[in-house]
């Protein structure tokens, strides 16, 4: 049993922190957010410089390698300084369907481009109605002279107005099967927007769309949905973490009564129990980054949804009194503090709420 | 015991739903359905309505335009108001100065200010709450020198809702600073918002919406027959006013309305065990609330007096119904359908205010710690 990182993921959860502290404050992020596209192409060269973007590919790629743990470091430094970029949508969702189930040849377009920072991804799977349950899709793919032609309408593609190349679900003969599109392709058409949590994201109209097959199916979709709910789970980690310091700081230097409002035993209390939901957020985040990877199908369910339901819980938990406790501050679009709210409000929700993975832990 | 409305109090509130049925235009309904903004003139528009109807502010002494309405009859009339989705009525006037002015008010102040508080001529807005006194409000800064027929007023007040619609705000200001207890040399002051020196500065909440905002004083000139009550006594006005506050912020019927359309929206969750408990667990929540409303409402009635601590606990109750509902109504939409779901979110985000304002609910229970158990 051992928690700690190794040298490298040490080295690198350091250079990570120092990088979005000195680089990714909040008024940069505000420039960010509000600027035409929503992202920062420099931030992503950064990432790319710092081998960031392919951290979880094999070595011939361009990548190093790394699994889930790897990625908490990072993931968690990005929740703290609540990165728009869309790294998620590129690293853990998109390039990783092609490192499990592109050909070589696919694989060796795309992987080295994404670790250089030189191609965006996004996984373009939920439909309307569908909720969590990976299994619905309705979009079609069919076989064509040269590949395949898509028809179908995705939902709420988190990172897919910046992205190069999109990973599709659709149902060809054989049940759910998996496209590559290009973004730019004939046929596809986007309505883009801003999410709550200043995200871009877009919904995708794909009218005969002309896609590459890639291996797998609906379980790779779970696996790799489990995956990125894992990195989620990490990044909120830094989120709450985020919260806890501000709202601590505040108790400290906010006066009013001619005490600090941290004097009152009635919040120290409700700081305590912000920073307990923080510690089990903090455990649960390593057991579902630890068990992301895991062999055994049925294991790596079970510690995700457990991960996600005590994820949720504390999102929103954390979120709600960190406001409560700023009191009008609190509210405001100025404060940091109000947009990592919503950020963790859009987790707890992200990828299964809390009922859903009740039910998913309770099935299995 | 009889938990039945009386047959004449069920006429009455026939009464009121036809009539409400009757009157309320139908795109201030559609805007309250769909969660628009309303502009200033829809709310006066809705006000006026009320006003000609002689509805507009059924807790005043008839003299004044009261209905003489009973405790309860006042009660169904807001629960209808609420339950038909009318828009709100702006309370820093109608239940607000206008108590306040009734209770304090000379004759002049209550001639010239009450019928214009009634019409809907004039918008009000509070100024209490100050950068370094919110909860602590009787720390208050923002200062009125007496010179000769005028109070000079210089400071900054914040969080006022609704400021950038307002042609009056009444305000909490430190008449005498050299006063060791801070409840004292407190005066309450009736400030024409046209008045050279006042500046008005939006302040944007993380719903993206305005609501509030800062208002700065710079050397105004307020003349001093605008004092209510003594100078030096605000602080027993502001006591007064906040009772009244607080009883606004139970909201019952609104959240009936709420829940009756979450029922509906929800539908398709219902099926989903731990959403379809925590909806009936906030249904039955409501229902206690309601009925401990009514119990209260009972004893005000019986006893005479005015709302003690009691308002607290239906301020704390009420506000956390209230953000429930918006809680589950967001996650009832459909995650994938940006239309849907991002209006519910951000009204998720927009109602965390209700536990802040009017009195954190903190600070209601420090006061039911203090004034009903004597802690
Ligand atoms: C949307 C909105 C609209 C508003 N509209 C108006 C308006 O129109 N006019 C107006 O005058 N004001 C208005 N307010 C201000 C509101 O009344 C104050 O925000 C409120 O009184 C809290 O003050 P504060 O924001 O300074 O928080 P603080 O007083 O700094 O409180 C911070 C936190 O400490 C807690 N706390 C403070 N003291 C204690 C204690 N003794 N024991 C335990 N906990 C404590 C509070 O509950 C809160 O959680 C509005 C506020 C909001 C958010």
């Amino acid at each position: 049993m051992n928690f700690d990182y190794n040298e490298e993921q040490q080295l690198l959860a350091d250079s990570v922190r120092r990088f979005v502290q000195k680089d990714y404050d909040f008024e940069r992020r505000r420039k960010i957010v509000a600027s035409e596209h929503g992202f920062s192409p420099e931030v992503w060269s950064v990432f790319a410089d710092m081998g960031l973007l392919g951290l979880p590919f094999s070595t011939e790629h361009g990548g190093f390698g790394g699994g889930a743990v790897d990625l908490l470091s990072v993931m968690e430094a990005f929740g703290e300084a609540l990165v728009v970029e869309p790294y998620l949508a590129t690293v853990g969702l998109g390039a990783r369907f092609v490192a499990k189930a592109g050909s070589a040849q696919q694989k060796k377009a795309i992987l080295p481009a994404v670790a250089e920072g030189k191609l965006k991804m996004a996984f373009a799977h939920a439909e309307a109605g569908a909720r969590y349950d990976l299994a619905q899709v309705r979009a079609q793919a069919k076989k064509a002279a040269d590949g395949w032609r898509i028809e179908g309408e995705k939902r709420a593609v988190i990172g897919a107005p910046m992205a190069d190349k999109l990973v599709v679900s659709a149902r060809s003969g054989a049940g759910i099967a998996l496209f590559l599109v290009d973004r730019e392709a004939a046929g596809v058409s986007l309505r883009p927007y801003r999410t709550l949590d200043e995200m871009r994201a877009a919904d995708v109209v794909l009218a005969g769309v002309r896609a590459e097959a890639l291996e797998g199916g609906l379980e790779l979709i779970e696996e790799a949905t489990d995956f990125a709910t894992a990195l989620v789970c990490a990044e909120a980690v830094g989120a709450i973490q985020y919260a806890n310091d501000a709202t601590l700081e505040y108790l400290k230097t906010r006066k009013q009564f001619g005490v600090p409002i941290g004097a009152f035993q009635a919040l120290q209390h409700r700081m305590v129990d912000m920073v307990i939901s923080g510690e089990q957020a903090r455990s649960m985040a390593c057991l579902a980054c630890s068990k992301a990877d895991a062999a055994s199908a049925s294991e790596r369910k079970r510690a995700i949804s457990a991960a996600k339901i005590k994820i949720a819980d504390a999102c929103r938990h954390v979120s709600q009194e960190s406001v409560q406790l700023h009191g009008g501050m609190g509210m405001t679009e100025e404060l940091k503090v109000s947009h990592t709210f919503r950020r963790l409000t859009m987790i707890a929700q992200q990828f299964g709420d809390a009922d859903h993975h009740l039910e998913r832990f309770a099935s299995l | 015991m009889d938990l039945n409305y009386s047959a004449d109090e069920l006429a009455f509130r026939d009464q009121v739903r036809a009539w409400i049925a009757a009157n309320l235009p139908g795109d201030l309904r559609e805007k309250m359905e769909t969660f628009e903004h309303l502009s200033r003139d829809d709310l006066m528009r809705w006000h006026r309505i009320l006003a000609r109807q002689g509805w507009v502010a059924p807790a005043w002494p008839k003299e004044w335009g009261g209905t003489g309405w009973s405790v309860v009859e006042r009660y169904l009339f807001e629960e209808e108001l609420g339950y038909a989705g009318c828009p709100p009525l702006i309370p820093f006037g109608l239940a607000m100065c206008a108590p306040v002015l009734l209770r304090f008010g000379t004759e002049a102040q209550k001639k010239r200010f009450l019928p214009r508080i009634y019409n809907g001529d004039d918008f009000w807005c509070q100024g209490y709450s100050e950068p370094g006194s919110g909860s602590d409000l009787a720390s208050l800064k923002t200062k009125a020198a007496r010179q000769g027929e005028h109070y000079v007023v210089n400071g900054q007040k914040i969080w006022t809702t609704a400021a950038h619609y307002a042609d009056w705000i009444f305000c909490l200001v430190r008449t005498d600073p050299t006063l060791e207890k801070k409840q004292e040399g407190i005066s309450f002051l009736l400030i024409d918002m046209k008045s050279p020196g006042i500046t008005v500065r939006p302040l944007i909440l993380m719903d993206g919406g305005h609501d509030v905002n800062e208002v700065f004083f710079d050397d105004v000139k307020v003349p001093a027959e605008n004092l209510v009550h003594e100078e030096g006594k605000g602080w027993t006005v502001a006591k007064y006013l906040l009772g009244y506050e607080r009883m606004n912020t139970g909201r019952i019927g609104e959240s009936k309305r709420e829940l009756a359309k979450l029922k509906k929206f929800a539908a398709a969750r219902l099926g989903d065990v731990g959403f379809r408990d925590r909806l009936s667990r906030l249904e039955v929540e409501l229902t206690a609330l309601e009925i401990t409303n009514l119990r209260f409402l009972d004893r005000m009635r019986r006893s005479g007096q005015p709302p003690g601590a009691d308002v607290s606990m239906l301020k704390i109750k009420g506000t956390e119904i209230q953000q429930t509902l918006t809680e589950l109504m967001m996650q009832a939409a459909d995650p994938a359908e940006c239309g849907e779901i991002d209006p519910l979110a951000r009204r998720y985000c927009n109602m965390r205010k209700t536990t802040i304002y009017a009195g954190s609910n903190e600070i209601q229970r420090n006061i039911i710690a203090k004034m009903t158990l004597g802690l």
